[in-house]
């Protein structure tokens, strides 16, 4: 038998030339150009493979308890903290004027518009986004990803689409239960700031809302959805090195989401004043 | 140990032809090639004992054997099935033909054994009453039937082995590969896991391609049998006599394959090298 222990492999030698700055630069934009090319085609397969058979319909349900009751409690908190907080700041100068009665406009608009999707998006992509990437990311470096996908179960369908479809689902209604609550907020704080009539301020609120605005809130919402959702599963099924890099999809989760749902805004923004003046 | 009642029910095996072959294979990443042409086949009932060190390929062979990667270049045929130019829409209908034991089990840490083990005939839709049965033989064949209703975090490391053999194998699959079904457990516990994959490939005659560091799990396999019966692990007198189940050694090194042969040809080798894994 032989004494010599085995014989260490060497390490396999690269190229001893430090490559350029211009070819540093080259790999990360084609890395990042991938990245964006994967990312597309996941979002594109989340939403395909609910054309077709077969449907995880049970853990679609499961998600949606998950994601839309999960997430009741701190968009309700927020929700009527910010419509307090908004009556607060604008009533307070509609008083120089002695139009106080307008807070309700004000406020109702900016909930509808834009305060409710936009914070109820970033609040639902802190806590979801982030869920949803280190559950998947979890899966993946434990092998259960691959396990599926060897017992012949399509990873984005059973892990992916019905992610994507309970947020599209639940996003909305979440958004519009925030601007409620956002709106009695803001009738609490002016009934106790403005000592403004409870009932003023809420027909003020409902009249001054067009069909637009409705439009508006509900797009935001839907995109806003699928950016968390897609993004969430993008990062926690791309996860490389590890439980640490469990980490860092989940952080890379809220921040690419969170990033990506303010820079939507503004396009939807845009796009959705521009329809209410040809269109609505 | 309770055994399938239903063992002729077993996928059907493709007889004569190789059921895995692999051409020229090979496949690379950032660090360099890691498989550089191997070449082998397995015929049907035949159990491929994979040896080589950490970072040979082992686990990237059977993965690629179960198109869950795609070689770079070469060929590979599982079943009469090309693989490495399927889709993978295509691949997933044949893995259900296949059965994977991941080297950590890989187990579905949020659904209890039963669940993982029922996981695969929900997939396919088979009924209720259907699959508790199935699922309560199969986990009685691996001796956990009692442990149906916990999840797999509560179990021991070789229990969850014996769970992801259970679940592998549940829907009677022609052909099952191991990944270091042993690794990091203890010799009695090792030993219960060979067991059981040595009565899986003697009741059933379930193709095998097993990955092992372990030069003892392929001796187990090539001189032992269970006997159906006396229902007992047996030490296999009639080796000389030729034989429906085989076990063959396949060494791989530095990419390639280094040895290939029949256990007495292993013994027999002088290479210093394959001697290092008889020490």
């Amino acid at each position: 038998m032989a004494q010599t222990p085995l014989p260490i492999t060497q390490p396999h030698s690269g190229s001893p030339e430090t490559p350029s700055v211009a070819e540093v630069l080259l790999d990360a934009a084609k890395t990042s150009v991938l990245k964006v090319q994967d990312y597309s085609k996941l979002s594109f397969r989340s939403l395909t493979n609910l054309a077709t058979a077969p449907r995880y319909m049970q853990d679609t349900l499961t998600q949606m308890d998950d994601i839309g009751v999960g997430s009741l409690p701190i968009v309700l908190l927020s929700g009527f903290f910010i419509g307090a907080v908004m009556v607060l700041q604008t009533g307070a100068q509609f008083e120089r004027f002695g139009q106080s009665s307008l807070t309700g406009d004000v406020v109702s608009i900016a909930l509808v518009r834009e305060l409710g999707p936009t914070i109820t998006g970033l609040l639902v992509a802190g806590r979801c986004a982030s869920g949803i990437a280190s559950e998947l990311g979890s899966m993946l470096v434990t092998e259960q990803v691959d396990a599926m996908r060897a017992m012949g179960t399509d990873p984005s369908r059973k892990l992916v689409s019905p992610r994507v479809l309970a947020t599209l689902i639940m996003l909305p209604l979440l958004t519009t239960i925030s601007v409620f609550v956002g709106l009695v907020g803001g009738m609490v704080a002016s009934v106790f700031s403005l000592r403004l009539g409870a009932t003023t301020f809420w027909e003020r609120a409902i009249a001054i809302l067009q069909f637009s605005d409705l439009m508006q809130g509900f797009s935001k919402s839907v995109v806003f959805g699928f950016i968390l959702a897609t993004v969430g599963c993008y990062q926690g099924l791309n996860v490389r090195g590890g439980t640490q890099g469990v980490g860092r999809a989940t952080t890379q989760a809220v921040v690419v989401s969170s990033v990506l749902i303010i820079v939507a805004d503004t396009f939807l923004t845009k796009i959705a004043l521009f329809l209410a003046d040809k269109v609505f | 140990m309770a055994d399938f009642p239903n063992s002729s029910t077993l996928a059907p095996q493709t007889t004569g032809e190789a059921v895995i072959q692999f051409s020229d294979v090979r496949i690379g990443f950032a660090e360099g090639e890691i498989l550089q042409g191997v070449s082998f086949t397995a015929q049907p009932k035949e159990t491929l004992v994979l040896l080589g060190e950490t970072g040979s390929g082992k686990t990237l062979t059977l993965k690629i054997a179960a198109g869950l990667l795609r070689p770079d270049s070469g060929t590979v045929e599982i079943l009469g099935e090309r693989v490495s130019q399927m889709s993978e829409r295509e691949l997933l209908v044949l893995r259900r033909r296949a059965g994977f034991v991941f080297q950590e089990g890989a187990l579905f840490d949020s659904l209890t054994v039963g669940e993982n083990v029922a996981y695969r005939l929900h997939e396919d839709h088979e009924n209720e009453e259907e699959i508790e049965s199935r699922v309560r033989e199969v986990l009685e064949f691996v001796e956990l039937d009692h442990t149906m209703d916990q999840l797999p975090s509560e179990l021991s490391g070789g229990m969850r082995r014996r769970v992801a053999i259970a679940r592998a194998v549940v829907n009677r699959p022609a052909i099952v590969f191991y990944d270091s079904p042993t690794a990091g457990l203890d010799p009695i516990t090792s030993q219960t896991i060979i067991t059981l994959i040595l009565r899986l490939r003697d009741i059933y005659g379930v193709t095998a391609l097993l990955a092992t560091q372990r030069l003892q799990d392929g001796f187990a396999l090539a001189n032992f049998y269970f006997d159906s019966a006396s229902r007992r692990v047996r030490r296999d007198k009639r080796r000389e006599k030729p034989r429906a189940v085989v076990t063959r050694f396949l060494v791989l090194r530095d990419g390639k394959v280094y040895f290939e042969g029949s256990p007495d040809d292993l013994l027999a080798a002088k290479d210093p090298y394959l001697q290092r894994f008889l020490i």
